[in-house]
């Protein structure tokens, strides 16, 4: 590359985009400590600045590189740093792969990102451990730059982890509570579940390559390299995207590993939003849209993505009707809709599955956002059936709410509705009819669970008026990112106006020289506009009546709702305990796992068998031994003589004989 | 002069620091700790000196070679390589850490204590520096002796039966090896130089035998999975300083024993142990890690995941591939950095509060922020996260592994999930939560004595966990000749 800014080559600039919020980190890590140490009050102003610029310029460098390194469309990947780890044919070096999808990923991050921080401002504000809060929040934004910017698996999975471990430490940022502590462990735990996939297929992809006796060039593992020997793995790219798909699992929080998210809710509000809802979670999207040209060799692995994804995204969606705490309402969406974007990718739609992805981050940040706003302003109330009437204490809450409900809800012409109708379009046309079926039903379910939030926080009487007469509107610095990315929940479709709407499609345009698969366009484009726009009509007809019923039962009527669980219990707490999942894998894994350690390895094994039987039982059988020797030496001579003339017999025995 | 003694000097200059312990009176002990302090940085000294002279060539370098029982062939006899640099730099470090770290927290007898760790650094150098059987034997022996003592005399409440278990269980292993050490002697050559018995081509049966004597001893040491139980034992009973070096130098000496002697001397018998070794490791990898899951105390807990994280090593050493012998010699270091580190962190939580219980504590977090940061640190190098040392060496044994054995690399990695689990469900019950304790709400943060004594090993995790390359390239030759060796006898 030859461009330069200030004099400096843009491959090397690149690196400073991670390295911004690496640096506030670093800064506000000292801060903190110190301050804790010293029990000095933490110069709030100082840390303040430096939290909220460093993304806020890593974000204004993305930008610029956005509109610079356009240009050639596939992108580039810069000359390592240097070599992290480079033994025999195994190299990885620190080397970032730019293109139009990690340019776009890159954006989000930081540009979201960058809000969460100023909106963190306010809602941390009064928090003793404010310093350490920007500090992981800093450093999570360095890990997720890392993570999408990688140009190979190896470092691509530095950030998998690190993102892991600042999510532990921001699901456990009020430690003091046991639970909310246990939530970070369990995130932490379920998520190495899924790296275990992730590193078991890079050792086969290396394996693979390796044994074939290719020239690594930056690495087998980078995905230039990847791309270029795609053929070789043919044989083995089933294996390799299911376990990779296993680490997806864990990281996006899909069935069976979704267990963490929900409880990841133990975290501040704000952090829910960027990691849990924004960024993180949509991780193992991305891998897979990284990875295009591996999962399109195995469709036994794409069809397996899809079906998980979208059977994540009804039962994640069902649970998600009954909940009553409001963020756990909007934890169970995120994982539903997560399981959208699989299904999107799943099906080989790349650039659908990451434009969801977009209008996702903007519309679920800023209903996370809005939820954090309600609790901030009911000093910590979550539960849904203790608020209502809230939209006159907190206009603009509400509204932005509001606004991205529509969006989620996939009601025209919001963001959600471009996203979803495409996914459901290319899930229609290029995969099974029932996987559609379910997407679809869940399409309903999302606009009803969203609606009945909205219904039961903002509209209708309040049902607890010592709450509601202390609620108060949030300050500026939250609700300047609520007003911002309520108005990219409504606009942030329109990048990708299908054309049978009389758009330019320029979202998929802009991404097909990444994914170059003629076959897939060919599908899309016999399929027809027609078809295209009955399923959307359709889709949108019936998202709006299930939203319809939501608003009429959750505002209005209000015991007709309450009958209608009372009616069938067993539904309702079916539900209401989200399928016993947590209950079963703690009777079926947690638990027998602890007590086979605890009393078979360690109390039987260890100290019975090896230390008892082996060890001491060695040792007595030596004492006894010799203490049956030892009787012979009793120091009597006339015994001595005694057994003396015994030998002499019977040696003078043995040789007459 | 320093140049062509290095080595020499790595052993004895140790022994300088007993001139205050001999010289200072009772009555000014903190000069005397002062000057012990200081002279024990000569070593370190010396050893960063080896590291950085240290070329890579992949053959011995610094040899030295003095006649000693001329009549018999015996040779003082030295040298070291990629296998024997690293732990050799590790041990010059550890040493005055330990020192540091025990300036308050010994009492009785501190001179004794002292002298026992001076001693037992001139045996761990000794070991990794001989290339003559004989003195090999002589060394490996003779640290075994100061860490009796150190088990015996300034451990805790059951000293004496862990100290015991230590050197018998040792013991076996020794005496089978000094058998066959006697035998090689008889049978090839009458010599023990290493060189001389590289050369040596003896039959396979005889390898067998061999093999299987050396392997043992150094099982024991390792410890592989069925011969781990003298190690939890013995690291709950010693004192701070005993364990760090128990953990991060004494269980080296095994796996640096089985590649040096067992695997190079028998190169036949090794191939066709490997499989069991194999087994071993993995079964140590998953069992330590269960095992420490389930302990009521810190350091036993630290001590079962040595066994898993001392499988890993082993089973690198066997894949017999760049990747895993380079990950298996880097990740030996690494243990010692963070595992030392963590006995390190125990101690002095020790030193306050008297108890390794971890029902004893909880709210750690809030009442010591700065030894939480450095815990949490350490206990992330430790489950191998990315960024810190443990991750380079994990993932290369694994890399390397797979190669060679997909399914038991497959299971060894699940220990990469349940170490975190013991590692976590530990710290949750330790730092998070309420202060519940009383006598933990007093505690007070780490001293700058104290921060001292970790800062070093914390850059460390870093700097090997960004850039291993400083080691990876200095040892890259002797794998390369190690794992061609192997290579060419599949091609025979």
């Amino acid at each position: 590359m030859q461009n330069l800014l200030l004099g400096i080559p843009i491959s090397t600039v690149v690196f400073l985009i991670p390295l911004l919020p690496f640096l506030g980190a670093c800064f506000n890590g000292l801060v903190a400590l110190m301050c804790r140490s010293g029990k000095a009050p933490v110069p709030k102003p100082l840390v303040t600045l430096v939290a909220v610029m460093m993304p806020v310029l890593a974000f204004a460098l993305t930008v610029w590189l956005f509109f610079f390194a356009k240009d050639p469309a596939t992108g580039f990947t810069t000359p390592p740093l240097w070599n992290w780890i480079a033994v025999d044919d195994f190299i990885a070096g620190i080397s970032f792969k730019i293109d139009r999808l990690s340019l776009v990923m890159g954006l989000i991050i930081t540009g979201v990102g960058s809000l969460i921080h100023i909106y963190s401002t306010g809602y941390m504000s009064h928090d003793a451990g404010y310093a350490r809060y920007f500090t992981f929040l800093n450093l999570f934004l360095f890990a997720m730059l890392i993570l999408v910017f990688a140009g190979n698996l190896p470092l691509m999975f530095v950030g998998w982890e690190g993102v892991g471990m600042c999510s532990y430490f921001l699901i456990g940022f009020w430690f003091e509570d046991p639970q909310k502590a246990s939530a970070g462990k369990k995130a932490f735990i379920v998520n190495r579940v899924g790296d275990f996939g992730f590193l078991l297929a890079m050792f086969l992809i290396y394996k693979t390559l390796s044994q074939k006796g290719l020239t690594p060039g930056l690495g087998f593992l980078s995905f230039d390299t990847l791309e270029r020997f795609r053929g070789d793995l043919f044989l083995v790219a089933t294996p390799i995207c299911l376990l990779l798909f296993v680490g997806a699992m864990g990281k996006s929080a899909q069935i069976p590993l979704y267990v963490w998210l929900p409880d990841a809710m133990a975290g501040p509000t704000p952090v829910s939003a960027l990691i849990h809802a924004a960024t993180m979670v949509t991780a193992g999207v991305y891998m897979i849209a990284r990875l295009h040209f591996l999962y399109t060799l195995s469709p036994v692995a794409m069809e397996f993505v899809a079906t998980i994804g979208v059977s994540t995204a009804l039962f994640a969606a069902l649970i998600a009707v009954v909940q009553s705490d409001i963020k756990k309402v909007l934890a169970y969406s995120t994982v539903s809709q997560l399981g959208f974007m699989f299904y999107a990718v799943g099906v080989g739609s790349f650039s659908a599955g990451i434009f969801h992805l977009m209008t996702h981050a903007f519309f679920k940040a800023c209903l996370f956002l809005g939820s954090g706003s309600v609790i901030h302003g009911l000093h910590g109330e979550q539960n849904v059936w203790k608020m209502g009437g809230l939209k006159s204490k907190m206009p603009i809450t509400a509204w932005t709410f509001g606004l991205s409900v529509l969006a989620i809800a996939g009601m025209f012409p919001f963001a959600g509705f471009f996203s979803k109708d495409a996914i459901l379009f290319h899930g229609y046309v290029l995969g099974p009819r029932v996987l559609w079926v379910m997407g679809f039903l869940t399409a309903g379910l999302t606009a009803f669970y969203m609606t009945r939030v909205f219904a039961l926080t903002f509209l209708g009487q309040p049902r607890d008026h010592h709450l509601h007469d202390h609620a108060h509107e949030s300050p500026f610095s939250m609700t300047f990112a609520l007003i911002v990315l309520a108005i990219l929940a409504v606009v942030g479709g329109w990048v990708g106006v299908p054309e049978s709407l009389h758009g330019n499609d320029l979202f998929f345009r802009w991404f097909a020289p990444l994914f170059p698969y003629q076959e897939f366009y060919e599908k899309i484009e016999h399929a027809g506009r027609g078809t295209e726009l009955t399923l959307s009509f359709v889709t949108l007809l019936w998202a709006f009546h299930c939203a319809l019923l939501a608003f009429v039962l959750y505002s209005q009527k209000l015991n007709i709702a309450k009958n209608l669980a009372l009616k069938c219990p067993r539904v309702h707490q079916l539900l209401e305990n989200k399928f016993y999942v947590d209950e079963i894998y703690q009777t079926l894994i947690v638990n027998p796992l602890g007590w086979v350690s605890d009393k078979v390895l360690w109390k039987f094994t260890d100290q019975k068998v090896i230390d008892s039987l082996f060890v001491e039982g060695t040792a007595q059988t030596m004492s006894l031994a010799g203490r049956t020797l030892s009787l012979l030496q009793s120091g009597a001579v006339q015994m001595y003589a005694i057994l003396f003339a015994i030998g002499g017999l019977l040696l003078i025995a043995y040789f007459v004989l | 002069m320093i140049e062509t003694h290095l080595l020499t000097l790595l052993i004895f200059s140790p022994l300088l620091a007993l001139l205050p312990l001999i010289l200072f009176p009772s009555s000014q002990e903190r000069t005397m700790k002062g000057a012990v302090l200081a002279l024990s940085l000569i070593p370190l000294g010396l050893g960063v000196t080896l590291f950085v002279r240290y070329y890579g060539t992949g053959g011995f370098e610094f040899q030295e070679i003095i006649p000693w029982f001329q009549g018999y062939q015996i040779y003082y006899r030295l040298g070291v390589d990629g296998f024997s640099m690293p732990l050799m730099v590790l041990t010059s470090l550890l040493v005055p850490l330990v020192i540091l770290s025990s300036w308050t927290s010994v009492h009785q007898q501190l001179r004794g204590y002292l002298a026992l760790f001076i001693f037992l650094e001139v045996g761990m150098m000794g070991v990794f520096a001989s290339l003559d059987l004989f003195l090999f034997y002589v060394f490996w022996e003779a640290q075994l002796i100061p860490m009796y003592f150190l088990i015996g005399k300034w451990g805790g409440e059951r000293r004496i039966y862990a100290s015991i278990k230590f050197v018998l269980y040792t013991m076996v292993g020794s005496l089978l090896m000094l058998a066959a050490i006697m035998y090689l002697y008889y049978a090839g050559g009458k010599s023990l130089s290493f060189e001389d018995l590289l050369s040596l081509n003896l039959p396979l049966n005889t390898q067998y035998v061999l093999f299987s004597a050396f392997a043992l001893a150094f099982a024991i040491k390792v410890p592989l999975f069925p011969f781990h139980t003298w190690l939890p034992d013995a690291h709950v009973e010693a004192p701070t300083g005993g364990s760090v070096i128990l953990a991060g130098i004494l269980l080296k000496m095994g796996t640096y024993g089985l590649v040096r002697f067992a695997f190079t001397l028998f190169p036949r018998a090794a191939v066709d142990f490997i499989p069991l070794l194999q087994i071993l490791a993995v079964i140590g990898i998953v069992y330590g890690s269960l095992v420490a899951m389930v302990q009521p105390d810190i350091k036993k807990l630290v001590a079962y995941t040595s066994v898993a994280h001392l499988g890993f090593v082993v089973l690198g050493f066997c894949s017999l591939t760049h990747q895993g012998v380079a990950g298996a010699n880097l990740q030996s270091l690494n243990h010692g950095i963070s595992t030392g580190a963590l006995f390190f962190l125990v101690g002095m939580i020790y030193e306050r509060r008297h108890t390794r219980l971890i029902s004893e504590y909880g709210g750690l977090a809030s009442v010591m922020p700065l030894f939480a940061v450095l815990f949490l640190i350490v206990t992330f190098s430790s489950i191998a996260l990315p960024t810190t040392n443990g991750f380079v060496g994990e993932f290369l044994i694994l890399l390397g592994s797979y190669k060679s054995q997909p399914l038991f690399t497959a299971i060894a990695a699940s220990g990469v999930i349940l170490g975190a689990v013991a590692m976590l469900w530990m710290v949750k019950r330790v730092f998070f939560g309420a202060v519940t304790s009383e006598k933990n709400k007093a505690l007070l943060d780490l001293n700058p004595r104290e921060i001292t004594v970790m800062v070093p090993l914390i850059i460390l995790i870093f700097v090997i966990g960004l850039a291993p390359g400083l080691i990876l390239k200095k040892t890259e030759l002797t794998v390369t000749k190690f794992v061609q060796r192997f290579q060419a006898l599949e091609n025979q």
